[in-house]
């Protein structure tokens, strides 16, 4: 898999050699995210999120296996382990504001990876299989982090687990008892701790199987980049290693700096003060707010405050609650079939004048109302605000983006990514060796440019 | 073609049933309906700020004052124990204070922790030793209950982290007792409760908790001046350190971690574009 100049491994040494026989991992690695993958040149700094991502990822792993260590799913013992991680074990404190901050960290990037992908529609053919297990890996990651959030067995863990499992009793017939099978009571209490507790520690090991197929997909079609034209020759490109391991090296150390401010600095400002007081199932906090990370879903769910009735008869078809589940699950799911719901040939938001307005004055304000009125209280005018975001939500998603695709007039695109770059290309004149046949250059290229493995 | 289509009615579809059954009736009630009735307590809440001065270990270069900890650990025995656990912290703990291992072995002495009677077995009580966590004034909720016009007297280990500024608003807490202004009481119906008391930094003012600190309450070991705001300043700044008892060593870590990664971020951004030099277009 890779385009026809990629450099090729070649083991020097004879155990290299010896181990390249045997089991060729260094030549994975070398092809994966060495000087074997060649890289579009021009990737700005919203390209260095996917592996930020990655790291978060083994970040979470190793901070939770060693906090794991000291911690036991029980609700009688639940939170009084928690503190004594912060008070006796070695550096707890620093593992856990780690892993808790991590969490959060974890999201930001994904939301702007996302995002990325939204403005430069890194989604359309030929990677929408990268996206599909993109939008596969950010669900593992929110039931991953709602069940940790409940392991400290605070007053927030135990009734955001009752107001989320809440959701599934919305379903008609089998919501009940479905949401009693899923707690395994009536109430969360010990059963629900210890699968969550179980399923906790699964699943972000399930995440990073599927991120290695969101990579293995990747390597395919190779890297997007932001004039959404595809790679047409060597000069497009760079190797991998050592351009893009150094930019992501810089990339990694900002992240960093932002991270540690928070988790020595700041280690509870993400959080909720009511989750350190210890679970009470008599006691019900004034305002039950799940983490920052899902306040636009929860701000969607909150929108549907009235029943579908048939007006006049009282007759209720749907509760208003149902349908927040559905709008909820939807607003994500719906983006499983967006790269065939926004059909522009364009790929990035540079050169669609049309699709760049909505975007920037659409969807970014829509999420900022999402995200404000999904953390504070059920009033007005949040609610208002809230039904009016979630409107333009799906609106934007599922009329605008494919009637724009239809009638917008894109920018003209450069010729090359080179030609993007320096401001001119001497390929149209002269083809390189190696690159397309030197007939239709102009055109998007065909799978055939870049041979699977 | 058809996924367009079925997008764009499931998208009209929603919003349909978002507008006509959600925000049509909910915005026509914000406008028109009756404004959403307030409890009248919300009209004697007021937003504390803390001690004048803040503390000492605010900020991010601050430090913990080990005298004032010391005189909020006097607090907290004299006063505060008589109701509220410290159910997270061990004597151990003391260590931090500035205590020596014979202070502290003395001091866990003074308090008595449930025991067994290592002859017959039997429940019993004994001296503390500094393994022991410090001993709950009510053997379970129930009794905390019973005692205290069934409300319970919480654990006061995370208190300061279990508030939104919390240190702040133990203080500010401890100084808002006091009156609800009379003419304003009468004009909204206000009335505090039998057997709560009004405390204006409370969020609905009317707290179970009757005014635990007056001046010269405690005779300070220091000599320190015990006013209300003193004892407030002090125990306030002790729960923080029972809440955080790593937080002066956090930041410290995190002035050294940040100091490495400036470092090893300059070093990674200008190796990035010495990389990258030979690739980038030249300024015309």
């Amino acid at each position: 898999m890779s385009f026809a100049w990629a450099k090729q491994y070649e083991p020097q040494s004879a155990f290299t050699k010896w181990i390249d026989e045997k089991l060729p991992l260094p030549r994975l690695v070398y092809n994966a995210v060495g000087a074997g993958y060649p890289v579009p040149r021009n990737l700005n700094y919203m390209w260095n999120f996917g592996v930020l991502a990655g790291f978060c990822l083994m970040l979470q792993i190793v901070t939770g296996v060693v906090l794991a260590m000291h911690y036991a799913a029980n609700g009688l013992v639940a939170f009084a382990t928690v503190e004594h991680i912060m008070r006796d074990v070695n550096y707890g404190w620093m593992l856990r504001y780690a892993h808790a901050n991590g969490a959060s960290f974890f999201f930001i990037v994904i939301y702007l990876h996302i995002f990325r992908g939204f403005f430069y529609s890194s989604y359309k053919a030929p990677r929408e299989m990268i996206w599909l297990l993109g939008v596969v890996i950010f669900l593992l990651m929110m039931a991953t982090a709602f069940m940790g959030y409940v392991l400290p067995w605070g007053q927030m863990s135990f009734w955001g687990a009752q107001v989320i499992t809440g959701l599934f009793s919305a379903i008609p017939l089998v919501g009940e008892p479905l949401q009693i099978w899923l707690l395994g009571g009536f109430a969360p209490d010990n059963a629900a701790l210890n699968r969550f507790f179980s399923l906790h520690f699964l699943l972000p090991f399930v995440i990073a199987g599927v991120v290695i197929l969101h990579i293995w997909a990747l390597h395919i079609p190779g890297s997007s980049n932001p004039t959404g034209v595809e790679v047409k020759q060597e000069s497009d490109t760079v190797p991998f290693h050592p351009y893009y391991t150094a930019k992501d090296g810089f990339g990694l150390g900002v992240f960093l700096i932002l991270f540690t401010a928070m988790v020595f600095f700041l280690p509870n400002a993400l959080g909720h003060p009511d989750n350190y007081i210890e679970a009470n199932p008599l006691s019900t906090p004034a305002h039950i707010v799940p983490e920052w990370y899902f306040w636009p879903f929860y701000a969607i769910l909150r929108a549907f405050t009235g029943d579908l009735t048939i007006p006049f008869t009282g007759i209720v078809l749907v509760q208003a609650k149902l349908l927040g589940v559905i709008a909820m699950f939807g607003s994500i799911l719906l983006w499983f079939v967006l790269p065939w719901l926004d059909k522009s040939p364009v790929r990035s938001g540079h050169y669609r004048p049309l699709f760049r307005k909505f975007f920037w004055f659409g969807l970014i304000p829509t999420m900022a109302v999402l995200f404000y009125c999904g953390g504070a209280p059920a009033e007005e005018p949040f609610v208002v605000l809230s039904q009016l975001a979630t409107a333009y939500y799906f609106l934007h998603f599922l009329v605008i983006l494919p009637i724009i695709s239809q009638i917008e007039v894109p920018k003209p695109l450069p010729f090359s990514i080179t030609e993007a770059v320096l401001g001119k290309d001497k390929a149209p004149e002269a083809p390189r060796a190696g690159s397309v046949d030197g007939g239709d250059l102009g055109a998007a290229p065909e799978g055939s440019l870049q041979p699977a493995e | 073609m058809t996924i367009r289509l079925g997008g764009i009615l499931a998208g009209l579809a929603i919003t349909a049933v978002l507008v006509l059954w959600s925000l049509l009736p909910g915005a026509y009630n914000y406008a028109f309906g009756p404004a959403p009735e307030k409890q009248p307590s919300y009209a004697f809440y007021e937003h504390g700020h803390g001690p004048e001065g803040g503390f000492a270990f605010d900020g991010a270069f601050g430090k913990w004052d080990i005298a004032q900890l010391q005189r909020g650990y006097q607090v907290y025995k004299e006063v505060c124990k008589a109701c509220h656990s410290l159910k997270f912290v061990a004597f151990r703990d003391l260590k931090q204070l500035g205590y020596t291992e014979a202070e502290i072995d003395a001091e866990a002495a003074t308090w008595t922790v449930p025991g067994i009677d290592p002859a017959t077995g039997e429940a019993t009580t004994r001296p503390g030793e500094p393994t022991d966590y410090f001993p709950s004034p009510f053997p379970n909720a129930i009794a905390a209950a019973a005692a205290n016009n069934n409300a319970i007297p919480p654990d006061l280990s995370l208190m300061a982290k279990a508030r939104h500024d919390g240190s702040n608003y133990i203080y500010d807490l401890m100084m808002g007792y006091g009156e609800a202004d009379p003419a304003k009481a009468t004009k909204v119906g206000f009335e505090t409760p039998d057997g709560l008391y009004f405390n204006k930094h409370f969020p609905n003012v009317n707290i179970a908790m009757p005014p635990p600190l007056s001046d010269d309450q405690v005779t300070y070991a220091d000599g320190t001046k015990a006013t209300t705001a003193q004892m407030s300043k002090d125990v306030a700044a002790f729960l923080t350190w029972t809440a955080e008892p790593s937080l002066i060593e956090r930041r410290q870590t995190g002035w050294f971690v940040l100091g490495f990664l400036l470092f090893a971020t300059t070093l990674a951004f200008l190796s990035y574009k010495q990389i990258w030099a030979g690739l980038k277009p030249k300024k015309k």
